[in-house]
């Protein structure tokens, strides 16, 4: 017979309730860390959101995050289970970042997020699934196959987050850990219908995060709720001395904003977010969330951000040119893939860098190559990083009116898989909303905000340098007075 | 040098890879000091690691801008931190962090002093904060190449000089110039086996008058003196018989092979080189004051050109003189003490590059390596000063030191080299030398003056070297006059 | 601006990858495409705007000189493709 706790769904469940379970003891963490690990065993054979379980080392995680809560040293995150993108380096555990260059590689360290996230007592059920290198929008360019959205296992989950995404929608996972450098959370947030933030560029660390596009790669936390990101981010948030572009800044509890009332809250709505290619009933769904929050006494102001239409170009350029340098690395000399035989130094490194790297990576590299090659630096690349500037300047300009910049996450909802993989331009304009706050270096959020056709969509909430608290508040209300973030995919119920 | 200097003229500039003295490395604390197993002081950051980052060493900046200051030179005050992107095994990211348009030492010069007395003024275009790449070990692994990372991420400055000098002398004379400096203000071991000084030299001829300078061919990691000089020249004769054949330098990078002592092309590095460098988004400009700068240049000692002008001041000592005792703060230290002690300094200067620079060169010593320490050689100066020995028997009691015979006062006792002083006992030999030379005595009264250096001579011979020469002129004088 | 063949090759050389003869056209096609995209840019005026190479104005923080790293050879060197006597093997370097 079933005892009470086992006929729980604890699936059901935000980590901020988890916690409160935790700390009361009315689950051990055993017994939910065992919990996700059944429902990732029954249920991710239609998603492949995982590339990795660590299923002995979670259960020996929750075992101490069970002594700890009963010697009373546990924090709110302890004994809650997440996973974490498989961008991130996990000591002793295959870290392979969507890519068969790192398929066979162990990490020998731990990324600072994952340090942070065990002294909080955090413990992790595994690596998610993610596009290669975190370059790509759809999650299909993983070595490791495509994750399928639970809501429409036809569908994306979006990208490059796509695992984590797809993992927390089917609540295999409370939450997840995520990387964002175009829009990476926040894109995938919105397909599968959870909450995301990226943070400020330079509040969390990204040591031991593979890095795409130094410049732009920042992570944040992926979850049911603003409350439960704000809980995350506590503890992946704050200085790092082993990242030189890390602040040196306090790091306030996220959660002590949550409740602040909204009134008089002013949201920009930039014209360029709601004009053309924007799907219409897309434009429904963020318009009736701005009527609840009108209702919730915020007014909204019309802003222009004139120039990012030209976001996508200069992403194209930023992200490629660095990450041509950066994943120069991937050389098979010192770990990594490696080519059968090589018959010099040459075909050593072009084959192991040509058969262990897909081909939107290859690309990626490429477009880099050549925009930092001699005769053509000034053209794209010292062009884009001027761009990068007008861009910036844009917001600067705007939050002077305006407290948060509101619109949609991505155009449209998640697409079928398969449909735009052959045609990059239409896959990285997806992204067009969401790039410019990663040029500009700033925080922006996705809150779920209801369905066109049974599929999500997200509400894109960008705010000032550092000002995620007021984010987190914004998301929280309307939290509190919609559910579409409680709302889990039929078939994962 | 075997070419017509009449004809061509040679320009030169060099490029001087110096390591900077840190106990860690520029971007990651592992250790940098020498000879450790292969691979054992590589952390994370040195081995490129995914997603590690690099962390701008404190002790790295402070000594690039002590090099700065030191040579006159303007300060980046905020400089930044590049990408310069080629595959190499040896360079585990696969790009370089080094500094390119933006480097923490910008202009600035150095004087060298010329075969003919004359200074010239090297100018230097910029000094470059920068990480060394690792090792690669030829041979003996089954025909693969095995490769060393304990040396990634060293810090380097590599120091950029104008195309001022027109000779391998002169490029020496600059090279030897800027390696005193670097020991001098310790910012180096300056140890050249260890690869901790070397340097790439970019060489080009051209017909005398003519206004364009010559196509260049760099050459690549020189790691001593003797060698930049060999290979500098041969590389001049390539260049004027290729021209003169009729043909064209191209511009290459080239090994100095000094087993065969030839130049040769290395076409592997030249293959479609494009560097692709743009800023490095994983460090911050760096961003420097005023202070800062004062900070640094209180820490700065007395620099050898400060220091031989003072020589030349407050010891008198010719400008030759002070400019070689000035080439290393050691010698430069010792010469002050053995002044100091004994109260000569032109005694001091000319006994110090005199016999002891000169016993140094024969047994390849560095100053600090003398077998004669400064107190002890003053003591043997001293002994000069006072008449107790003569300047030729000094070099007798050296020598006795140097081979470990004791002090000098301990020397000359233990072996009776004692100077004569006592004027009757002197007497006695004169007039013994003069009793046996009659008729060259007559001569001598005669007005025959060269006689008188016949009877010193015999005299001082008489003595064992040992009668004061001066005593003796002067009792000769006074048997004249007898 | 499209891409010929030629200069994907270029650009796959300097990039240290393999590209199948065949793959090349598709490549060219893909990169001109995202060129097009790229030059888009070229219809805003930017002459006299301070390129933005980090999206905030800090500055480099700067780390004591000191050893904090221990040998962790065996560790590194366990995931390593090939290694002998403590060092990393590579087809033969030509010099």
């Amino acid at each position: 017979m079933m005892s009470q706790k086992e006929m729980k769904k604890y699936h059901e469940k935000t980590i901020a309730e988890l916690s409160t379970m935790l700390q009361a003891g009315e689950v051990t963490s055993v017994e939910l860390t065992q919990y996700f690990l059944n429902r990732i065993k029954a249920h991710d054979g239609r998603l492949n959101s995982f590339i990795t379980v660590t299923e002995e080392l979670a259960l020996a995680a929750a075992k101490d995050a069970d002594a700890a809560i009963k010697n009373g040293t546990a924090g709110p995150l302890t004994g809650v289970p997440i996973a974490h993108k498989d961008i991130f380096c996990t000591q002793g555990v295959r870290t392979s970042c969507g890519s068969k260059m790192l398929d066979n590689f162990i990490s020998p360290y731990d990324a600072t997020v994952v340090t942070k996230m065990k002294q909080a007592g955090v413990v992790m059920l595994g690596k998610t699934n993610m596009d290669e290198f975190a370059m790509g929008s759809s999650n299909e360019t993983s070595f490791y196959g495509a994750v399928k959205n639970p809501w429409n296992t036809d569908t994306v989950p979006g990208g490059s987050s796509g695992g984590s995404a797809a993992a927390v929608a089917a609540r295999l996972a409370p939450a997840a850990t995520g990387t964002d450098t175009g829009g990476s959370i926040r894109q995938p947030a919105s397909m599968c219908g959870i909450t995301g933030i990226k943070p400020t560029y330079g509040r969390v660390s990204r040591y031991g995060m593979i890095a795409f596009a130094s410049s732009l790669d920042q992570a944040g936390p992926m979850g049911q709720s603003a409350h439960d990101c704000a809980l995350l981010l506590n503890a992946m948030a704050g200085f790092d001395e082993k990242d030189s572009t890390c602040l040196d800044m306090e790091v306030p509890d996220y959660t002590a904003e949550l409740d602040k009332p909204l009134k008089g809250l002013r949201i920009g709505l930039p014209k360029e977010y709601f004009g053309e290619g924007l799907n219409v009933d897309v434009e429904k769904v963020i318009r009736a969330a701005l009527d609840e929050y009108k209702k919730l006494g915020a007014e909204l102001v019309d802003i222009e951000l004139p120039n990012s239409g030209l976001s996508v170009p200069v992403y194209y350029v930023v992200a490629p040119a660095e990450c041509s340098a950066n994943l120069s690395r991937f050389d098979g000399v010192r770990y990594g893939y490696r080519c059968e035989n090589p018959v010099d130094l040459m075909d050593l490194y072009t084959r192991s860098r040509g058969e262990g790297f897909g081909a939107e990576v290859k690309r990626r590299i490429m477009v880099g190559t050549y925009a930092l090659s001699s005769g053509y630096y000034d053209a794209y690349y010292l062009k884009s990083q001027q761009l990068r500037h007008k861009i910036s300047d844009d917001f600067k300009n705007a939050f002077e009116k305006v407290d948060v910049i509101m619109g949609p996450t991505a155009p449209d909802t998640a697409f079928n898989i398969g449909e735009k993989s052959d045609d990059p331009i239409s896959m990285y304009l997806s992204d067009i909303y969401t790039i410019a706050v990663n040029l500009a270096g700033l925080p922006g959020m996705s809150v779920p905000a209801g369905f066109v056709n049974g599929k999500p969509v997200g509400l894109q909430i960008a705010g000032n340098y550092f000002k995620e608290s007021q984010l987190l508040n914004v998301a929280h209300q309307y939290q509190l007075h919609t559910d579409w973030h409680r709302a889990i995919p039929e078939a994962f119920v | 040098m075997s070419y017509d200097t009449s004809k061509w003229e040679v320009v030169i500039g060099l490029e001087i890879h110096c390591q900077l003295a840190t106990r860690s490395k520029i971007f990651s604390g592992a250790s940098t000091a020498y000879g450790a197993e292969p691979n054992t002081q590589a952390c994370a950051v040195d081995l490129a690691l995914p997603g590690v980052l690099p962390v701008f060493n404190k002790e790295a900046l402070r000594l690039a801008v002590k090099f700065g200051l030191a040579v006159e030179a303007e300060i980046g005050m905020r400089s930044v931190f590049d990408r310069k992107n080629y595959f190499y095994p040896d360079s585990p990211k696969a790009y370089q962090i080094t500094q390119m348009d933006h480097p923490i030492v910008g202009k600035g010069h150095m004087d060298i002093e010329l075969e003919n007395g004359e200074t010239k003024r090297i100018g230097i275009t910029r000094a470059h904060l920068e990480e060394d790449a690792g090792k690669s070990m030829h041979g003996s692994y089954h025909g693969m190449t095995g490769i060393d990372l304990n040396r990634a991420g060293t810090p380097l400055i590599e120091i950029v000089s104008e195309p001022d000098m027109r000779s391998a002398k002169e490029a020496v004379a600059y090279m030897k110039k800027i390696h005193s400096l670097v020991r001098y203000i310790e910012i180096s071991d300056g140890n050249m086996q260890e690869g901790s000084f070397r340097c790439d030299a970019n060489v080009s001829v051209r017909p005398h008058g003519q206004k364009e300078f010559g196509t260049r061919a760099e050459l690549k990691n020189i790691n001593s003196f003797r060698f930049v000089e060999k290979a500098i020249n041969i590389e001049i004769e390539r260049q004027i018989d290729v021209i003169e054949d009729g043909g064209k330098v191209i511009q290459e990078t080239r090994l100095y092979d000094a087993d065969k002592n030839e130049t040769r092309s290395m076409r592997s590095k030249e293959e479609a080189n494009d560097y692709r460098y743009f800023p490095d988004p994983d460090l911050l400009p760096v961003v420097i004051d005023e202070a800062y700068i004062e900070q640094i240049r209180k820490e700065l000692p007395e620099l050898p050109e400060q220091k031989k002008q003072r020589y030349m001041a407050e010891y008198e000592l010719s400008a030759y003189d002070a400019a070689v005792i000035t080439t290393s703060r050691e010698l430069a230290a010792y010469f002050e003490t053995v002044a100091k002690e004994c109260g000569d300094a032109k005694l001091s200067a000319n006994w110090v590059t005199g016999e002891l620079a000169a016993r140094l060169n024969k047994e390849e010593l560095e100053i600090t390596e003398s077998k004669v320490d400064a107190e002890a050689f003053a003591g043997l100066l001293k002994r000069i000063k006072d008449n107790t020995i003569s300047g030729k028997i000094a070099k007798d009691v050296f020598e006795a030191m140097w081979q470990g015979e004791g002090s000098a006062d301990q020397v000359i006792e233990s072996k009776g080299l004692k100077q004569i002083t006592d004027s009757s006992a002197i007497e006695a030999m004169v007039d013994e030398v003069i009793a046996n030379n009659p008729a060259q005595f007559a001569e001598l009264k005669g007005g025959k003056d060269k006689m008188m250096g016949f009877f010193v001579g015999q005299i001082m011979k008489a003595s064992g070297g040992k009668a004061n020469p001066g005593q003796v002129n002067q009792l000769m004088q006074k048997k004249l006059k007898d | 601006m499209s891409l010929d063949a030629d200069a994907v090759k270029k650009i796959a050389y300097l990039a240290r990858l393999k590209i199948d003869e065949a793959d090349v056209p598709v490549y060219a096609n893909n990169l001109s495409n995202i060129i097009d995209l790229v030059e888009q840019m070229n219809a805003v005026n930017t002459d006299g705007v301070v390129p933005m190479s980090h999206p905030l104005d800090a500055v480099q923080r700067l780390r004591d000189d000191v050893v904090t790293e221990i040998n962790q050879r065996e560790i590194f060197q366990a995931i390593a493709p090939k290694t002998e006597d403590g060092l990393y093997l590579v087809p033969q370097v030509i010099e």
